[in-house]
Protein backbone atom coordinates (compact mmCIF):
# COMPACT_ATOMS: atom_id res chain seq x y z
CA UNK A 1 0.00 0.00 0.00
CA UNK A 2 1.25 3.49 -0.82
CA UNK A 3 0.02 6.82 0.36
CA UNK A 4 -1.44 9.59 -1.74
CA UNK A 5 -2.59 13.11 -1.18
CA UNK A 6 -5.94 14.23 -2.58
CA UNK A 7 -5.98 17.95 -3.16
CA UNK A 8 -9.50 19.27 -3.77
CA UNK A 9 -9.51 22.14 -6.22
CA UNK A 10 -12.28 24.51 -7.28
CA UNK A 11 -15.86 23.31 -7.22
CA UNK A 12 -17.48 26.64 -6.28
CA UNK A 13 -16.65 26.47 -2.68
CA UNK A 14 -17.83 29.64 -1.03
CA UNK A 15 -20.86 31.55 -2.14
CA UNK A 16 -21.80 28.40 -3.99
CA UNK A 17 -23.76 27.21 -1.00
CA UNK A 18 -26.00 30.24 -0.77
CA UNK A 19 -27.23 29.65 -4.32
CA UNK A 20 -28.35 26.11 -3.52
CA UNK A 21 -31.72 25.14 -2.14
CA UNK A 22 -31.76 23.20 1.14
CA UNK A 23 -32.58 20.01 -0.76
CA UNK A 24 -29.61 20.48 -3.08
CA UNK A 25 -27.31 21.20 -0.14
CA UNK A 26 -28.53 18.07 1.55
CA UNK A 27 -27.86 16.08 -1.62
CA UNK A 28 -24.34 17.43 -1.99
CA UNK A 29 -23.58 16.76 1.67
CA UNK A 30 -24.98 13.26 1.39
CA UNK A 31 -22.79 12.54 -1.60
CA UNK A 32 -19.68 13.73 0.19
CA UNK A 33 -20.40 11.75 3.29
CA UNK A 34 -21.24 8.61 1.34
CA UNK A 35 -18.07 8.93 -0.69
CA UNK A 36 -15.83 9.53 2.33
CA UNK A 37 -17.56 6.72 4.22
CA UNK A 38 -17.03 4.38 1.27
CA UNK A 39 -13.29 5.12 1.22
CA UNK A 40 -13.05 4.67 4.97
CA UNK A 41 -14.86 1.33 4.95
CA UNK A 42 -12.56 -0.08 2.27
CA UNK A 43 -9.56 1.04 4.30
CA UNK A 44 -8.42 3.68 1.81
CA UNK A 45 -8.88 6.69 4.06
CA UNK A 46 -5.70 7.24 6.03
CA UNK A 47 -6.68 10.71 7.20
CA UNK A 48 -9.90 12.57 6.40
CA UNK A 49 -7.86 15.74 6.20
CA UNK A 50 -9.39 19.20 6.52
CA UNK A 51 -11.09 21.92 4.56
CA UNK A 52 -9.02 25.09 4.13
CA UNK A 53 -9.95 28.71 4.70
CA UNK A 54 -10.35 30.54 1.38
CA UNK A 55 -7.93 33.32 2.29
CA UNK A 56 -4.16 33.03 2.64
CA UNK A 57 -0.88 34.46 1.49
CA UNK A 58 1.36 33.51 -1.38
CA UNK A 59 4.96 34.16 -0.31
CA UNK A 60 7.76 34.34 -2.86
CA UNK A 61 11.30 35.67 -2.47
CA UNK A 62 10.27 39.12 -3.64
CA UNK A 63 6.60 39.52 -2.88
CA UNK A 64 3.88 38.44 -0.53
CA UNK A 65 0.47 38.36 -2.22
CA UNK A 66 -2.87 37.98 -0.51
CA UNK A 67 -5.51 35.46 -1.50
CA UNK A 68 -8.15 34.82 -2.63
CA UNK A 69 -7.01 33.00 -5.71
CA UNK A 70 -8.73 32.12 -8.95
CA UNK A 71 -11.78 30.06 -8.12
CA UNK A 72 -10.87 27.07 -10.27
CA UNK A 73 -7.41 26.68 -8.73
CA UNK A 74 -8.48 27.36 -5.17
CA UNK A 75 -7.44 24.50 -2.95
CA UNK A 76 -10.47 23.81 -0.79
CA UNK A 77 -9.10 20.95 1.29
CA UNK A 78 -7.10 17.75 1.35
CA UNK A 79 -7.27 14.12 2.46
CA UNK A 80 -4.70 11.36 2.85
CA UNK A 81 -5.40 8.16 0.94
CA UNK A 82 -3.96 4.67 0.91
CA UNK A 83 -4.02 2.77 -2.37
CA UNK A 84 -2.18 0.04 -4.26
CA UNK A 85 -0.74 2.41 -6.82
CA UNK A 86 -1.32 5.76 -8.50
CA UNK A 87 -3.75 4.21 -10.96
CA UNK A 88 -5.96 2.91 -8.16
CA UNK A 89 -5.73 6.19 -6.24
CA UNK A 90 -6.82 8.07 -9.36
CA UNK A 91 -9.63 5.60 -9.97
CA UNK A 92 -10.91 6.02 -6.40
CA UNK A 93 -10.97 9.80 -6.75
CA UNK A 94 -13.41 9.57 -9.64
CA UNK A 95 -16.27 9.15 -7.18
CA UNK A 96 -15.52 12.50 -5.55
CA UNK A 97 -18.63 14.74 -5.66
CA UNK A 98 -16.45 17.80 -6.37
CA UNK A 99 -16.17 16.60 -9.97
CA UNK A 100 -19.90 17.10 -10.49
CA UNK A 101 -19.56 20.76 -9.59
CA UNK A 102 -16.75 21.70 -11.91
CA UNK A 103 -13.98 21.00 -9.44
CA UNK A 104 -11.01 18.61 -9.68
CA UNK A 105 -9.02 16.29 -7.50
CA UNK A 106 -5.25 16.40 -7.77
CA UNK A 107 -3.82 12.99 -6.85
CA UNK A 108 -0.18 13.04 -5.74
CA UNK A 109 1.88 10.08 -4.52
CA UNK A 110 3.63 10.76 -1.25
CA UNK A 111 7.35 10.22 -1.57
CA UNK A 112 8.72 7.70 0.91
CA UNK A 113 12.31 6.71 1.52
CA UNK B 1 -30.27 31.74 15.09
CA UNK B 2 -30.74 34.92 13.07
CA UNK B 3 -32.88 36.14 15.96
CA UNK B 4 -30.06 35.58 18.46
CA UNK B 5 -27.51 37.24 16.18
CA UNK B 6 -29.78 40.21 15.64
CA UNK B 7 -30.22 40.47 19.37
CA UNK B 8 -26.48 41.07 19.90
CA UNK B 9 -25.83 43.00 16.70
CA UNK B 10 -28.89 45.21 16.95
CA UNK B 11 -31.80 45.26 14.58
CA UNK B 12 -30.20 47.75 12.23
CA UNK B 13 -27.53 45.09 11.54
CA UNK B 14 -29.97 42.46 10.31
CA UNK B 15 -28.02 42.10 7.06
CA UNK B 16 -24.82 41.52 9.03
CA UNK B 17 -26.56 38.86 11.09
CA UNK B 18 -27.64 37.13 7.90
CA UNK B 19 -24.11 37.23 6.50
CA UNK B 20 -22.69 35.78 9.70
CA UNK B 21 -25.32 33.06 9.64
CA UNK B 22 -24.49 32.24 6.02
CA UNK B 23 -20.80 32.15 6.84
CA UNK B 24 -21.35 29.83 9.79
CA UNK B 25 -23.40 27.52 7.60
CA UNK B 26 -20.79 27.43 4.81
CA UNK B 27 -18.05 26.63 7.32
CA UNK B 28 -20.07 23.89 8.91
CA UNK B 29 -20.82 22.32 5.53
CA UNK B 30 -17.16 22.34 4.49
CA UNK B 31 -16.09 20.65 7.72
CA UNK B 32 -18.94 18.16 7.52
CA UNK B 33 -17.89 17.20 4.00
CA UNK B 34 -14.66 15.87 5.48
CA UNK B 35 -15.69 14.67 8.88
CA UNK B 36 -19.32 13.79 8.48
CA UNK B 37 -22.34 15.36 10.14
CA UNK B 38 -22.20 15.61 13.93
CA UNK B 39 -24.93 14.04 16.05
CA UNK B 40 -26.51 17.37 16.81
CA UNK B 41 -25.96 19.59 13.77
CA UNK B 42 -28.10 22.47 15.00
CA UNK B 43 -26.18 22.79 18.29
CA UNK B 44 -22.95 22.64 16.31
CA UNK B 45 -24.20 25.37 13.98
CA UNK B 46 -25.23 27.50 16.93
CA UNK B 47 -21.73 27.27 18.41
CA UNK B 48 -20.20 28.14 15.04
CA UNK B 49 -22.53 31.11 14.68
CA UNK B 50 -21.63 32.24 18.18
CA UNK B 51 -17.91 32.09 17.39
CA UNK B 52 -18.42 33.98 14.14
CA UNK B 53 -20.42 36.58 16.08
CA UNK B 54 -17.60 36.98 18.60
CA UNK B 55 -15.13 37.58 15.76
CA UNK B 56 -17.36 40.20 14.18
CA UNK B 57 -18.05 41.94 17.49
CA UNK B 58 -14.36 42.15 18.36
CA UNK B 59 -13.32 43.25 14.89
CA UNK B 60 -15.99 45.91 14.43
CA UNK B 61 -16.51 47.04 17.98
CA UNK B 62 -15.21 50.49 17.18
CA UNK B 63 -16.54 50.82 13.64
CA UNK B 64 -20.16 49.87 14.20
CA UNK B 65 -22.75 50.29 16.86
CA UNK B 66 -24.40 47.11 17.98
CA UNK B 67 -27.48 46.49 20.08
CA UNK B 68 -27.80 49.58 22.28
CA UNK B 69 -28.92 47.69 25.37
CA UNK B 70 -25.77 45.59 25.52
CA UNK B 71 -23.18 47.93 24.01
CA UNK B 72 -21.68 48.75 27.38
CA UNK B 73 -21.46 45.08 28.30
CA UNK B 74 -19.61 44.33 25.09
CA UNK B 75 -17.03 47.03 25.73
CA UNK B 76 -15.41 45.34 28.68
CA UNK B 77 -13.68 41.98 28.46
CA UNK B 78 -15.10 41.14 31.88
CA UNK B 79 -18.66 41.18 30.63
CA UNK B 80 -18.10 40.34 26.96
CA UNK B 81 -18.12 36.53 27.18
CA UNK B 82 -20.96 36.17 29.71
CA UNK B 83 -23.11 38.52 27.60
CA UNK B 84 -22.52 36.46 24.47
CA UNK B 85 -23.09 33.17 26.29
CA UNK B 86 -26.35 34.50 27.70
CA UNK B 87 -27.53 35.70 24.28
CA UNK B 88 -26.92 32.26 22.75
CA UNK B 89 -28.36 30.22 25.61
CA UNK B 90 -31.39 28.09 24.72
CA UNK B 91 -33.77 30.15 26.80
CA UNK B 92 -32.61 33.46 25.37
CA UNK B 93 -32.96 32.11 21.85
CA UNK B 94 -36.61 31.24 22.34
CA UNK B 95 -37.19 34.70 23.68
CA UNK B 96 -35.33 36.26 20.78
CA UNK B 97 -37.37 34.31 18.29
CA UNK B 98 -40.53 35.66 19.86
CA UNK B 99 -39.21 39.19 19.89
CA UNK B 100 -38.21 38.80 16.26
CA UNK B 101 -41.71 37.57 15.45
CA UNK B 102 -43.22 40.65 17.07
CA UNK B 103 -40.75 42.87 15.26
CA UNK B 104 -41.71 41.34 11.91
CA UNK B 105 -45.37 42.28 12.30
CA UNK B 106 -44.54 45.96 12.17
CA UNK B 107 -47.74 47.92 11.54
CA UNK B 108 -46.01 49.78 8.70
CA UNK B 109 -45.85 46.54 6.71
CA UNK B 110 -48.60 44.77 4.80
CA UNK B 111 -49.76 41.36 6.02
CA UNK B 112 -48.11 39.67 3.03
CA UNK B 113 -44.82 41.37 3.82
CA UNK B 114 -45.06 40.36 7.48
CA UNK B 115 -45.64 36.72 6.61
CA UNK B 116 -42.83 36.75 4.04
CA UNK B 117 -40.45 38.23 6.62
CA UNK B 118 -41.35 35.65 9.25
CA UNK B 119 -40.78 32.88 6.73
CA UNK B 120 -37.48 34.36 5.64
CA UNK B 121 -35.97 35.34 8.96
CA UNK B 122 -37.50 32.90 11.43
CA UNK B 123 -38.07 29.86 9.27
CA UNK B 124 -35.02 30.25 7.04
CA UNK B 125 -36.97 30.05 3.79
CA UNK B 126 -35.09 31.20 0.71
CA UNK B 127 -36.58 33.83 -1.60
CA UNK B 128 -37.27 31.05 -4.10
CA UNK B 129 -39.24 29.03 -1.59
CA UNK B 130 -41.22 32.07 -0.52
CA UNK B 131 -42.10 32.93 -4.10
CA UNK B 132 -43.17 29.30 -4.49
CA UNK B 133 -45.33 29.43 -1.41
CA UNK B 134 -47.11 32.61 -2.47
CA UNK B 135 -47.21 31.98 -6.19
CA UNK B 136 -45.39 35.17 -7.08
CA UNK B 137 -42.21 35.67 -9.06
CA UNK B 138 -38.88 35.38 -7.25
CA UNK B 139 -38.17 39.01 -8.16
CA UNK B 140 -41.41 40.16 -6.54
CA UNK B 141 -40.70 38.16 -3.39
CA UNK B 142 -37.16 39.52 -3.26
CA UNK B 143 -38.44 43.06 -3.61
CA UNK B 144 -41.08 42.56 -0.94
CA UNK B 145 -38.52 41.20 1.52
CA UNK B 146 -35.86 43.80 0.80
CA UNK B 147 -38.35 46.62 1.22
CA UNK B 148 -39.69 45.14 4.44
CA UNK B 149 -36.19 44.73 5.85
CA UNK B 150 -35.47 48.38 5.12
CA UNK B 151 -38.48 49.37 7.17
CA UNK B 152 -37.40 47.12 10.03
CA UNK B 153 -33.82 48.40 9.94
CA UNK B 154 -35.00 51.80 11.16
CA UNK B 155 -35.50 50.23 14.57
CA UNK B 156 -32.29 49.50 16.45
CA UNK B 157 -33.56 46.85 18.77
CA UNK B 158 -35.95 43.96 18.77
CA UNK B 159 -39.49 44.48 19.99
CA UNK B 160 -39.67 44.37 23.77
CA UNK B 161 -42.06 41.77 25.14
CA UNK B 162 -44.03 43.53 27.83
CA UNK B 163 -47.69 43.81 28.66
CA UNK B 164 -48.26 47.12 26.92
CA UNK B 165 -51.08 48.02 24.60
CA UNK B 166 -48.67 47.85 21.69
CA UNK B 167 -47.86 44.29 22.70
CA UNK B 168 -51.53 43.30 22.56
CA UNK B 169 -52.13 44.72 19.11
CA UNK B 170 -48.94 43.14 17.83
CA UNK B 171 -49.96 39.83 19.35
CA UNK B 172 -53.09 39.79 17.25
CA UNK B 173 -51.02 40.69 14.20
CA UNK B 174 -48.73 37.75 15.03
CA UNK B 175 -51.80 35.49 15.31
CA UNK B 176 -53.00 36.69 11.94
CA UNK B 177 -49.59 36.17 10.29
CA UNK B 178 -49.25 32.64 11.69
CA UNK B 179 -52.83 31.89 10.66
CA UNK B 180 -52.08 33.02 7.10
CA UNK B 181 -48.85 31.04 7.12
CA UNK B 182 -50.66 27.89 8.18
CA UNK B 183 -53.49 28.43 5.71
CA UNK B 184 -51.08 28.94 2.87
CA UNK B 185 -49.64 25.54 3.69
CA UNK B 186 -53.01 23.90 4.19
CA UNK B 187 -55.16 25.31 1.41
CA UNK B 188 -52.47 26.98 -0.63
CA UNK B 189 -52.19 26.63 -4.34
CA UNK B 190 -48.64 25.39 -4.21
CA UNK B 191 -48.08 22.15 -6.03
CA UNK B 192 -45.14 20.94 -4.02
CA UNK B 193 -46.54 18.99 -1.10
CA UNK B 194 -43.24 19.12 0.74
CA UNK B 195 -43.21 22.92 0.92
CA UNK B 196 -46.80 22.98 2.12
CA UNK B 197 -46.28 20.59 4.97
CA UNK B 198 -43.22 22.59 5.93
CA UNK B 199 -45.28 25.81 6.07
CA UNK B 200 -47.81 24.22 8.41
CA UNK B 201 -45.09 22.78 10.59
CA UNK B 202 -43.33 26.13 10.92
CA UNK B 203 -46.59 27.91 11.74
CA UNK B 204 -47.24 25.35 14.48
CA UNK B 205 -43.70 25.65 15.83
CA UNK B 206 -44.00 29.43 16.12
CA UNK B 207 -47.49 29.21 17.62
CA UNK B 208 -46.09 26.82 20.23
CA UNK B 209 -43.43 29.39 21.10
CA UNK B 210 -46.24 31.87 21.73
CA UNK B 211 -48.09 29.42 23.94
CA UNK B 212 -44.94 28.82 26.01
CA UNK B 213 -44.44 32.49 26.79
CA UNK B 214 -46.36 33.74 29.85
CA UNK B 215 -47.44 37.00 28.21
CA UNK B 216 -48.26 35.59 24.79
CA UNK B 217 -50.19 32.54 26.02
CA UNK B 218 -53.60 34.21 25.75
CA UNK B 219 -56.87 32.36 25.00
CA UNK B 220 -56.69 33.23 21.28
CA UNK B 221 -53.15 31.79 21.19
CA UNK B 222 -54.46 28.50 22.56
CA UNK B 223 -57.37 28.59 20.13
CA UNK B 224 -55.05 29.27 17.18
CA UNK B 225 -52.81 26.36 18.10
CA UNK B 226 -55.87 24.14 18.65
CA UNK B 227 -57.13 25.08 15.20
CA UNK B 228 -53.77 24.21 13.65
CA UNK B 229 -53.62 20.83 15.42
CA UNK B 230 -57.16 19.89 14.38
CA UNK B 231 -56.54 20.84 10.76
CA UNK B 232 -53.11 19.23 10.66
CA UNK B 233 -54.66 16.01 11.98
CA UNK B 234 -56.69 15.75 8.77
CA UNK B 235 -53.79 16.49 6.47
CA UNK B 236 -52.78 12.87 5.64
CA UNK B 237 -56.20 12.19 4.09
CA UNK B 238 -56.60 15.36 2.04
CA UNK B 239 -54.88 13.73 -0.91
CA UNK B 240 -55.79 10.10 -1.60
CA UNK B 241 -53.49 7.29 -2.74
CA UNK B 242 -53.70 8.26 -6.40
CA UNK B 243 -52.61 11.81 -5.50
CA UNK B 244 -56.08 13.27 -6.06
CA UNK B 245 -57.75 15.80 -3.81
CA UNK B 246 -60.18 14.15 -1.41
CA UNK B 247 -63.05 16.20 0.01
CA UNK B 248 -64.05 16.09 3.66
CA UNK B 249 -67.05 13.72 3.24
CA UNK B 250 -64.94 11.26 1.19
CA UNK B 251 -61.88 11.28 3.40
CA UNK B 252 -60.71 8.11 5.12
CA UNK B 253 -61.17 9.17 8.72
CA UNK B 254 -59.05 6.32 10.03
CA UNK B 255 -56.06 8.18 8.58
CA UNK B 256 -56.67 11.20 10.75
CA UNK B 257 -54.02 11.72 13.39
CA UNK B 258 -55.73 10.86 16.68
CA UNK B 259 -52.91 12.29 18.76
CA UNK B 260 -53.17 15.71 17.10
CA UNK B 261 -56.95 15.63 17.52
CA UNK B 262 -56.55 14.97 21.25
CA UNK B 263 -53.95 17.74 21.51
CA UNK B 264 -56.30 20.08 19.62
CA UNK B 265 -59.17 19.22 21.92
CA UNK B 266 -57.04 19.81 25.01
CA UNK B 267 -55.88 23.19 23.69
CA UNK B 268 -59.41 24.16 22.74
CA UNK B 269 -60.56 23.43 26.27
CA UNK B 270 -57.71 25.50 27.69
CA UNK B 271 -58.59 28.37 25.33
CA UNK B 272 -62.06 28.61 26.85
CA UNK B 273 -61.23 31.26 29.42
CA UNK B 274 -61.63 35.01 29.44
CA UNK B 275 -64.47 36.91 27.85
CA UNK B 276 -63.26 37.20 24.28
CA UNK B 277 -64.36 34.77 21.60
CA UNK B 278 -61.89 35.18 18.77
CA UNK B 279 -62.25 33.99 15.20
CA UNK B 280 -59.69 31.30 16.08
CA UNK B 281 -61.96 29.98 18.83
CA UNK B 282 -64.78 29.64 16.32
CA UNK B 283 -62.68 28.09 13.58
CA UNK B 284 -61.14 25.66 16.06
CA UNK B 285 -64.60 24.74 17.31
CA UNK B 286 -65.75 24.08 13.74
CA UNK B 287 -62.63 21.99 13.10
CA UNK B 288 -63.42 20.10 16.31
CA UNK B 289 -66.96 19.34 15.09
CA UNK B 290 -65.44 17.72 12.01
CA UNK B 291 -62.59 15.99 13.78
CA UNK B 292 -64.79 14.45 16.45
CA UNK B 293 -67.47 13.11 14.08
CA UNK B 294 -67.11 9.45 13.16
CA UNK B 295 -68.62 10.04 9.71
CA UNK B 296 -69.59 13.07 7.62
CA UNK B 297 -73.28 12.24 8.14
CA UNK B 298 -72.86 12.06 11.90
CA UNK B 299 -71.36 15.56 12.04
CA UNK B 300 -73.31 18.04 14.13
CA UNK B 301 -74.07 20.24 11.11
CA UNK B 302 -76.53 22.45 12.99
CA UNK B 303 -73.79 23.41 15.41
CA UNK B 304 -71.33 23.95 12.56
CA UNK B 305 -73.79 26.36 10.93
CA UNK B 306 -74.31 28.29 14.18
CA UNK B 307 -70.54 28.60 14.61
CA UNK B 308 -70.22 29.87 11.03
CA UNK B 309 -72.95 32.43 11.73
CA UNK B 310 -71.00 33.83 14.69
CA UNK B 311 -67.73 33.71 12.75
CA UNK B 312 -69.31 35.70 9.91
CA UNK B 313 -70.34 38.38 12.40
CA UNK B 314 -66.76 38.73 13.68
CA UNK B 315 -65.08 38.42 10.32
CA UNK B 316 -67.36 38.82 7.30
CA UNK B 317 -65.80 36.98 4.36
CA UNK B 318 -67.31 35.41 1.24
CA UNK B 319 -65.10 32.34 1.67
CA UNK B 320 -66.50 31.72 5.14
CA UNK B 321 -70.01 32.33 3.81
CA UNK B 322 -69.36 29.71 1.12
CA UNK B 323 -68.25 27.20 3.73
CA UNK B 324 -71.38 27.97 5.71
CA UNK B 325 -73.52 27.35 2.61
CA UNK B 326 -71.83 23.96 2.13
CA UNK B 327 -72.62 23.10 5.75
CA UNK B 328 -76.26 24.10 5.15
CA UNK B 329 -76.35 21.78 2.12
CA UNK B 330 -75.12 18.94 4.33
CA UNK B 331 -77.72 19.75 6.94
CA UNK B 332 -80.78 20.70 4.91
CA UNK B 333 -80.09 19.34 1.43
CA UNK B 334 -78.43 20.65 -1.76
CA UNK B 335 -81.30 22.97 -2.79
CA UNK B 336 -81.01 24.88 0.48
CA UNK B 337 -77.24 25.01 0.00
CA UNK B 338 -77.67 26.58 -3.44
CA UNK B 339 -80.04 29.19 -2.01
CA UNK B 340 -77.45 30.02 0.65
CA UNK B 341 -74.70 30.35 -1.97
CA UNK B 342 -76.81 32.73 -4.03
CA UNK B 343 -77.36 34.85 -0.94
CA UNK B 344 -73.63 35.32 -0.24
CA UNK B 345 -72.66 38.94 0.24
CA UNK B 346 -69.86 39.92 -2.11
CA UNK B 347 -69.88 36.63 -4.00
CA UNK B 348 -68.32 38.46 -6.97
CA UNK B 349 -65.10 38.32 -4.96
CA UNK B 350 -65.25 34.54 -5.26
CA UNK B 351 -65.15 34.58 -9.06
CA UNK B 352 -61.49 33.54 -9.19
CA UNK B 353 -61.82 31.00 -6.38
CA UNK B 354 -62.01 27.51 -7.93
CA UNK B 355 -63.93 26.08 -4.98
CA UNK B 356 -66.84 28.46 -5.66
CA UNK B 357 -67.92 26.96 -9.01
CA UNK B 358 -66.88 23.58 -7.66
CA UNK B 359 -69.33 23.85 -4.75
CA UNK B 360 -72.06 24.96 -7.16
CA UNK B 361 -71.28 22.01 -9.42
CA UNK B 362 -71.29 19.57 -6.54
CA UNK B 363 -74.70 20.73 -5.30
CA UNK B 364 -76.24 20.83 -8.81
CA UNK B 365 -75.00 17.29 -9.32
CA UNK B 366 -76.60 16.20 -6.07
CA UNK B 367 -79.86 17.74 -7.33
CA UNK B 368 -79.49 15.65 -10.50
CA UNK B 369 -78.91 18.58 -12.87
CA UNK B 370 -75.90 17.12 -14.68
CA UNK B 371 -75.58 19.67 -17.47
CA UNK B 372 -75.45 22.62 -15.10
CA UNK B 373 -73.11 20.75 -12.79
CA UNK B 374 -70.79 19.99 -15.67
CA UNK B 375 -70.74 23.68 -16.67
CA UNK B 376 -69.74 24.68 -13.17
CA UNK B 377 -66.99 22.08 -13.01
CA UNK B 378 -65.69 23.25 -16.37
CA UNK B 379 -65.52 26.79 -14.99
CA UNK B 380 -63.73 25.45 -11.92
CA UNK B 381 -61.25 23.61 -14.13
CA UNK B 382 -60.33 26.91 -15.78
CA UNK B 383 -59.59 28.38 -12.35
CA UNK B 384 -57.72 25.37 -10.94
CA UNK B 385 -54.32 26.41 -9.65
CA UNK B 386 -52.35 23.20 -9.81
CA UNK B 387 -52.41 19.73 -11.41
CA UNK B 388 -54.03 18.18 -8.32
CA UNK B 389 -56.98 20.57 -8.52
CA UNK B 390 -57.16 20.16 -12.30
CA UNK B 391 -57.26 16.39 -12.02
CA UNK B 392 -60.00 16.65 -9.44
CA UNK B 393 -62.22 18.90 -11.58
CA UNK B 394 -61.74 16.62 -14.61
CA UNK B 395 -62.86 13.62 -12.59
CA UNK B 396 -65.96 15.56 -11.51
CA UNK B 397 -66.78 16.47 -15.13
CA UNK B 398 -66.50 12.76 -15.98
CA UNK B 399 -68.78 11.91 -13.08
CA UNK B 400 -71.42 14.25 -14.56
CA UNK B 401 -71.29 12.39 -17.85
CA UNK B 402 -71.60 9.01 -16.14
CA UNK B 403 -74.59 9.36 -13.90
Amino acid sequence: MSEFLYVYRGGHRDGGWSKQSPEEIQQIMQKWMTWMQGLAEKGHLKDRGHPLEPEGKLVSSKTVTDGPYAEKDLVGGYSLIEAKDLAQAAELSKGCPILERGGAVEVRPIMKM
Amino acid sequence: MIAALTRVFGFHNLALAEDVMQDALCRALEVWKHHGMPDNPSAWLMTTAKNCAVDVLRRERTARTFAPEITRLLESEWTFRPTIEAAFGPHAIQDDELRMMFSCVDPRLTEEAQVALILHILCGFSVGEISNAFLCSAAAAEKRITRAKKVLATATQLFELSGTEDFCSRLSAVHRALYLLFNEGYHGANTKTAVRVELCREAMRLATLLRDHPLAATPPTYALLALMCLHAARMPSRVDESGSLSLLPDQDRSQWNAELIREGQRLLEESATGDVVSEYHLEAAIAWCHASAPTAQATNWAQVITLYDTLLRIRPSPVIALNRAIAIAQHAGPEQGLVAIQAIDGCERLQAYPFYPMALGELELQCGRKTRASQHFTAALQLARNPTEQRFMRSRIEACALR
